[in-house]
């Protein structure tokens, strides 16, 4: 699997450490209730099909990179920083 | 036997060999398999299961029968295909799966018993009584299966990974593949070509068909030559691709030729990551046999394989050899052999409408139904409508047809789809993405196609590349069209082999099916069709029709089961290449290894690192008595330790603070400038993620550590807060780990030690103080911490300084009464004073847990906090810190001892907790101990029994607070 | 039809003309009292269960392709109760005693061999873990020893003790793991439930779970509506779709976890070894291949085959660890549908819906858990009540925070373990 790093370009998924679903951009409030740090922390869609994850160019340039990407073909759509796609949400 | 002809082995260049320990002679360009039929060696090989004798079947890497095992002690390969093993000088080969040889095995008894031993026979049996599975039947079974031997011995020879990358890999140098790459390579794309072969042409190599005018085994050979030439094209031989990945990415197995192997430091074989934008796939088909009545004499092989041992390697595998088929390849086959002077004694097609011009004695309509010659063909029972006849032939070439070597596109889950015209499976397109098929693996079964099929491919994917097609000429080659009439099983009686190594046959296909095995995956797992070391390459589509007719389904709606990589197999020793002994991970070293190895320091792994674990003294025999003086010298003079390893990450910018107060359950902000203080990380779980030290440098600048173990996750959960949380705090971090050696100063006289040293005295560094000094004008950072709870300081110097700054302080450290301290010293100061490592905070603990629920600040969020909070994190009943200390008989702890009640049985229900640390406390005169008891916190004083099965240790425990030395820490402050 | 010696024998003389299906291929009814989705190992297990113990047949298995198609199929085949966790340990531990039984229990030679599995430390701090880990093994009543490296030398004398990366300091022997054939599992207990009045459905995808005033009332499925009073999920590594068919969002991520088998070989290697430190764990087949895996690939997938990066991490780990092994050449490599939960233990519970049960986050250790998993859900599924050993595998444990079962320690959060 080749990943495109925004900032490195494509390389090996050998350079990245994986952490899940990007819904952990999504921190929520401390103050949020158990439902919801339920949900962040735990539950997932979990989707056979098109999905959007986050993972870290460790072996790079330590960014962090949402990729989109196909969970059952493995087929990389696109790739974006994290931290442009947390700066974009309210 | 060799005859003479134009085939492409070096006569001038004899090689002498070994098989079974008897020697034979051969020539630089054989095979064994064709040096062994050169030699009139038919018996090669024992099937896996009846132990039947097998020859060769194949000329190439799906061969199932004559597998071989070669070298000697550590280079002992078992399973090595006599079809493909160059053969070299001094080649020792052994059959296998025989005793005590192969011409005399003893399990062939097997072969009687086989009434009783068809498809699954052993899940109906063997199952009483019931301690015998382990102690008779399994042990016999192992015994008998298998196939070669591993020597048992570490392996001593090289192997090797690489990398390469190109604009378009071409698998095969087949007539397609090599089209293919030279209409890419002319427009200038940059190209990698592989085959599997040692040399390029496939099928050319083996006919006598002709290309452009010329031998088609010379047209590729002045091609593949032009091409090499070129300088973006790759041409790799012997290289076999393994799988096709995901991204572009090939596996591919290079096996180095012989006598470049035999080079001094030379790898046997090369495992080949290769990232291609675009494939072409022209891999060529395999030819598929007929499953009759004892199909697997030696003697009875592929009509291709005997093409190409007679006109590749010109050997003839029989003096009288018959030939039988259902398409024209029987008859191109029968005048190769009449072509070179062979005595063909029938012909057999079973094709009806199948005339022929050879003066042979011809059957039309007619298949071989029985084959006898135990050791060795005899003869061959030919069936018709009109009768059977029996023909003398020490040697049959048989085939049912091609099937096209699919096995690449469905590494990705492709399924192939069935083609009723050439009656096989043909790739479905777009299985593997940038994969364009080309050639006999889509189908093209004449030359003509197949060049055609290539460069049509390579136009396809110029297109994509926005390169320009280039004028190159399709060469002439033969354009006959391919005319078959399915044959799968001859019908019979007896046993027809459908897979000849594991030893399955249509009856246990059809056995299968009426057991309701009828998925054709079902089948396989039930019968181990296609499970062998050739995965069934020969057999796999044979089976599904046998299969397909036992369930009344058609080939289609069978279906088929999934090839999987590796396309061959590959050594572990190849994939997994550079990583015997060391190799397996990086090694850490710090800048005082050297000097700590002089002095004898037994080093010990901590994650990646290396550190000392005592420094022995002379006189010292015991790890223990070194780890106590180090203890006392620690406690009553100075001690010198090194901790660099411990992770440094400097963090700097104007939201450093809001950071740290963010990562941290504690607070960060309020640290004022010159202060160090200890910090707590939670995992957002609500568990203890790591501990360390913060210590501000400045306004806008912070230096934390972690410990040894958890410096990368920090690192890695750092960046994730930063980037993926709050990215719009302006700060900056970065690992200064190995940028500075940092040691422990530790013990009554470390101030006295470091007033010396320093450039200016200390002066009135508080505890948990941090200050920038000079040492021999070297700027050196000095904290004033303690994780021996003595007074103590830690002072960092830049890398470079390291080794000699550690000497330094060992010289001065001496001369005050102290010196170095290792693990085991500073793992049992820290025990004393009830400080935590990972063996503590093992990732299942919360703040709570080990006495530091008010670490986590209630005036700010912190990561961790909310789920910290949940009832299960908070409520009694959890497991907390405490320290311990035996009070029974026995003066010992151990870690990983449980505690119980006394009076209560060691059993689960009744656990109370377990002990994580303990080491002996020459401070105290006794083991000391940390661990994690129920509600521990309010049962200090409490006595429990501890048990440890596993070391057989047992006593009475006191509990007490994890703190045992200088509770007050006046000594730290003083 | 009973198995034995005698009756192969007896076969084998008269042409083996008499052997008939190991189970009816049964066409769905309209109604079922019990529909368990999924065919695999722990679904066909749990219909056993809930005939053999509760009495419970009117029960359907729907499977949307073959039986054992999935990870019971495509595991390296480990049975051991080598857990330490209050919750984890009595269920390995029941789960064991089951496997024991097994073959006598279904009449199926599922080929369970306890030949023992090793795990080795390579520090002081990982033996105390180890030990730990032992203690609490034999205080549930199961089986471990400390082995030394002299031990080890003497059992494993192909393993690397002069110069591997990780100096092998020891390891914890149990005696009583092993392996077992993985498809006969599967296999056994659909003879077995077939036997007793379990029709099993194969090709036969569940699409919808139909749901009324919050009480399940039957399936969907690609061959039409099956009514039913109870409905089981177990799905394994597809637990996610089918649950947000009942409008559940499940604490599970799916993950594809290769394994990997030589050519054959005389036998070489007699124990099950395991190598945490390296992420490698090898047993040789009855057949002669040696069958070793490693970690997760460590992204969500849905696709049952791995890449590269994994497999070679692989097969490093067996050269640093074993160097004997380079010669044995890799046949095939697959890979598995991993339903992982944040805290790497499994989820036998009811759902919110009246009548829906759920089976799944096994993790990658779900094989093991094949009779235990089907006995305690059985028993759920049965009485509405959790049997006592898996009676701490509940869904809402992440929310609470109650009884969370992380034997690595790693964290009860997804994509650690």
């Amino acid at each position: 699997m080749r990943i495109s790093c925004p900032i490195c370009g494509e390389r090996d998924r050998r350079e990245f450490y994986y952490v899940g679903d990007a819904v952990a951009l999504n921190r929520p409030a401390a103050d949020a209730g158990p439902e919801a740090w339920d949900d962040y922390l735990h539950n997932r869609d979990n989707l056979a099909g098109e999905t959007r994850d986050l993972w870290y160019h460790e072996s790079g340039c330590a960014a962090w990179v949402v990729v989109t990407r196909n969970t059952v073909t493995h087929e990389v759509y696109h790739t974006e920083l994290a931290s442009d796609v947390r700066e974009a949400q309210p | 036997m060799r005859i003479e002809g134009k085939g492409q082995i070096d006569r001038t260049r004899p090689v002498s060999f070994t098989f079974d320990g008897h020697r034979y002679q051969g020539f630089a360009g054989d095979t064994l398999a064709s040096a062994l039929l050169a030699n009139d060696i038919r018996l090669m090989g024992r099937s896996f299961k009846y132990h039947r004798p097998r020859g060769v079947l194949t000329a190439g890497s799906e061969e199932p029968n004559a597998l071989v095992t070669t070298g000697l002690g550590p280079a002992q390969e078992p399973n090595v295909r006599a079809t493909t093993l160059e053969l070299h000088e001094g080649l020792i080969a052994r059959s296998q799966n025989r005793w005590p040889s192969l011409d005399w095995d003893v399990m062939a008894v097997n072969d009687l018993a086989a009434p009783f031993l068809g498809a699954g026979f052993y899940y109906k049996t063997f199952m009483w009584p019931r301690k015998f599975w382990e102690a008779v039947y399994e042990p016999v079974i192992r015994n008998a299966a298998g196939l070669g031997a591993l020597s048992g011995e570490a392996i001593t020879e090289k192997y090797e990974r690489a990398w390469a990358h190109c604009d378009l890999l071409v698998i095969g140098a087949g007539p397609a593949g090599l089209m293919a790459a030279q209409v890419a390579a002319e427009a200038g794309a940059d190209v990698i070509l592989v085959d599997e072969d040692t040399r390029p042409g496939g099928r050319l190599n083996a006919e006598t068909l002709e290309v452009d005018g010329m031998p088609g085994a010379d047209w590729a050979a002045d091609l593949a030559d032009d091409l090499a030439a070129l300088p973006n094209v790759r041409i790799m031989a012997r290289t076999t691709v393994t799988g096709a990945y995901d991204g572009g990415t090939y596996g591919a197995l290079e096996r180095i030729a012989p006598d470049m192997a035999m080079r001094p430091g030379a790898p046997l074989a090369c495992f080949w990551r290769i990232v291609a934008k675009r494939c072409i796939l022209a891999a060529g088909a395999l030819e598929r046999p007929v499953a009759f009545q004892n199909n697997d004499r030696p003697g009875i092989m592929m009509a291709s394989a005997v093409r190409a041992y007679l006109n590749r390697w010109d050997v003839v595998p029989g003096r009288n050899v018959a030939v039988f088929g259902n398409t024209d390849d029987a008859h191109r086959t029968a005048a190769d052999l009449i072509a070179a002077g062979v005595h063909v004694s029938a012909l057999i097609d079973a094709r009806h409408h199948s005339t022929t011009d050879l003066d042979v004695p011809f059957y039309a309509g007619a298949q071989v139904s029985d084959a006898t010659g135990r050791k060795g063909l005899e003869a061959i029972t030919i069936s018709r409508a009109s009768g059977q006849d029996k023909v003398q032939a020490d040697c049959l070439a048989m085939s049912g047809g091609w099937n096209p070597s699919v096995h690449l596109t469905c590494h990705m889950n492709g399924r192939p789809a069935w083609n009723r015209d050439i009656a096989a499976f043909t790739p479905t397109e777009g299985a593997i993405p940038g994969m364009v098929t080309a050639g006999a693996c889509q189908g093209d079964f004449s030359t003509r196609a197949c060049l055609e099929a290539g460069a049509r491919a390579a136009a396809e994917v110029l297109e994509g590349f926005g390169l320009t097609l280039p004028h190159v000429e399709i060469p002439k080659a033969e354009d006959s069209a391919y005319d078959i009439t399915p044959l799968w099983a001859v019908p019979g009686k007896g046993r027809a082999w459908l897979d000849f190594q594991n030893d399955v046959t249509v009856k246990d296909v059809k056995q299968a099916a009426t057991e309701n095995f009828r998925s054709v995956e079902h089948m396989k797992r039930y019968t181990t069709q296609g499970m062998a070391t050739d995965q069934g390459k020969s057999s796999n589509v044979v089976a599904l029709a046998v299969l397909a007719d036992a369930t009344g389904r058609g080939i289609p709606e069978t279906g088929t089961t999934t090839f999987r990589p590796p396309y061959v197999p590959v050594p572990i020793a190849a994939m997994g290449s550079g990583a015997q002994g060391k190799g397996f991970a990086p090694e850490r070293f710090t800048t005082s290894h050297a000097a700590s190895k002089e002095r004898g320091a037994p080093m010990i792994e901590a994650g990646l690192w290396y550190r000392p674990s005592y420094f022995p003294q002379p006189g010292e025999t015991h790890w223990r008595q070194s780890c106590d003086r180090e203890v006392n010298m620690v406690r009553n003079t100075v001690g010198v330790a090194d901790v660099s390893t411990l992770g440094k990450i400097d963090i700097q910018g104007p939201d450093a603070a809001a950071l740290l107060d963010l990562v941290y359950t504690n607070m960060m902000s309020t640290l004022k400038v010159g202060r160090v203080r200890y910090g707590l990380m939670l995992r957002e779980d609500g568990h203890v993620m790591d501990d360390g030290t913060c210590a501000r440098l400045g306004e806008a600048h912070y230096l934390i550590t972690t410990t040894t173990a958890a410096a990368g996750q920090v690192m890695r959960h750092l960046e994730f807060v930063h980037q993926c949380l709050v990215p719009h705090l302006d700060v900056r971090f970065i690992s200064v780990t190995e940028q500075w050696a940092q040691f422990a100063i530790a013990g009554p006289k470390s101030r006295a030690l470091l007033d010396d040293l320093l450039d200016a005295p200390v002066g009135d560094l508080p505890f948990m103080g941090y200050g920038d000094v000079t040492v021999d004008e070297v700027a050196a950072r000095l904290f004033r911490i303690s994780f021996s709870g003595e007074h103590a300081y830690e002072l960092a110097v830049p890398a470079c300084y390291g080794d000699a700054l550690f000497r330094e302080l060992l010289t001065r450290a001496e001369a005050l009464g102290g010196g170095p301290y290792g693990m085991e010293a500073l793992n049992v100061l820290r025990i004393e004073k009830g400080f935590i490592t990972h063996a503590e905070i093992h990732g299942r603990v919360t703040a709570g847990d080990i006495g530091m629920a008010r670490m986590i600040s209630a005036k700010k969020d912190c990561i961790g906090k909310a789920a910290a909070a949940r009832p299960g994190l908070v409520e009694e009943g959890r497991e907390q810190l405490v320290g311990l200390t035996p009070v029974g008989a026995v003066k010992e702890l151990t870690s990983g001892a449980h505690l119980f009640n006394q009076g209560e049985e060691a059993v689960r229900v009744n656990d109370q907790g377990y002990i994580t640390s303990v080491g002996f406390s020459p401070t105290f005169g006794c083991f000391l101990g940390l661990g994690f008891l129920k509600d521990g916190l309010s049962r200090h004083g409490e006595v429990l029994r501890m048990v440890d099965h596993l070391r057989g240790v047992e006593t009475l425990v006191k509990v007490q607070d994890p703190v045992q030395f200088d509770p007050d820490g006046g000594r730290v402050r003083d | 039809m009973g198995f034995s010696g005698w009756r192969v024998l007896k076969e084998g003389l008269t042409g083996n003309r008499g052997w008939g299906a190991h189970w009816r291929d049964a066409a769905p009814k309209d109604a079922y009292d019990v529909v368990i989705i999924g065919g695999g190992g722990h679904g066909l297990a749990t219909a056993y269960y809930l005939a053999k113990n509760h009495g419970i047949t009117n029960v359907a298995v729907l499977e949307k392709g073959y039986l054992g198609g999935g990870n019971v199929g495509r595991n390296t085949t480990i049975v051991r109760a080598n857990y330490f966790l209050p919750g984890n340990s009595e269920f390995y531990s029941h789960s064991l005693k089951l496997w024991e039984g097994m073959e006598a229990d279904l009449n199926y030679n599922v080929m369970h061999s306890q030949r023992g599995q090793i795990s080795l430390f390579h520090s002081d701090g990982q033996r105390d873990a180890a030990v730990r880990r032992g203690n609490a093994i034999i205080n549930q009543g199961d089986d471990a020893e400390l082995l030394g490296r002299a031990d080890l030398k003497r059992m494993l004398p192909y393993l690397d003790f002069d110069s591997a990366r990780f100096p092998i300091h020891g390891g914890i022997l149990q005696r009583r793991a092993g392996t077992a054939r993985h498809d006969a599992v599967a296999w056994g207990y659909a003879r077995g439930a077939s036997d007793r009045g379990v029709d099993l459905i194969q090709n036969c995808e569940v699409t919808g779970i139909d749901i009324e005033g919050g009480a399940v009332k039957g399936v969907q499925t690609t061959r039409g509506a099956i009514r039913a009073k109870k409905v089981a999920i177990i799905v394994a590594g597809r637990s996610g779709q089918v649950a947000a068919m009942a409008g559940m969002r499940l604490p599970i991520e799916s993950h594809v976890l290769q394994a990997f088998v030589t050519e054959g070989l005389k036998p070489c290697i007699d124990h099950v070894v395991s190598f945490g430190m390296g992420h490698f764990y090898i047993s040789q087949s009855d057949k002669g291949g040696l069958v070793f895996g490693g970690d997760l690939d460590f992204y969500a997938s849905y696709a049952a085959r791995g890449n590269l990066p994994m497999m070679e991490h692989v097969m490093e780990a067996g050269m640093t660890l074993m160097p004997m092994i380079g010669k044995a050449r890799v046949l095939r490599s697959w890979g598995g549908i991993m339903d992982m939960t944040p805290d790497g233990s499994p989820i036998i519970d009811k759902t919110d819906t009246d009548g829906l049960y759920i089976d799944c986050g096994w993790c990658y250790g779900g094989f093991k858990a094949v009779p235990g998993s089907g006995w305690s859900m059985a028993h759920l599924v049965a009485t509405d009540t959790h049997h006592e050993p898996a009676a701490r595998f509940r869904l809402d444990r992440f929310r609470t925070g109650r009884g969370l079962m992380d034997e690595e320690g790693t964290g009860s959060q997804h994509n650690l373990h």
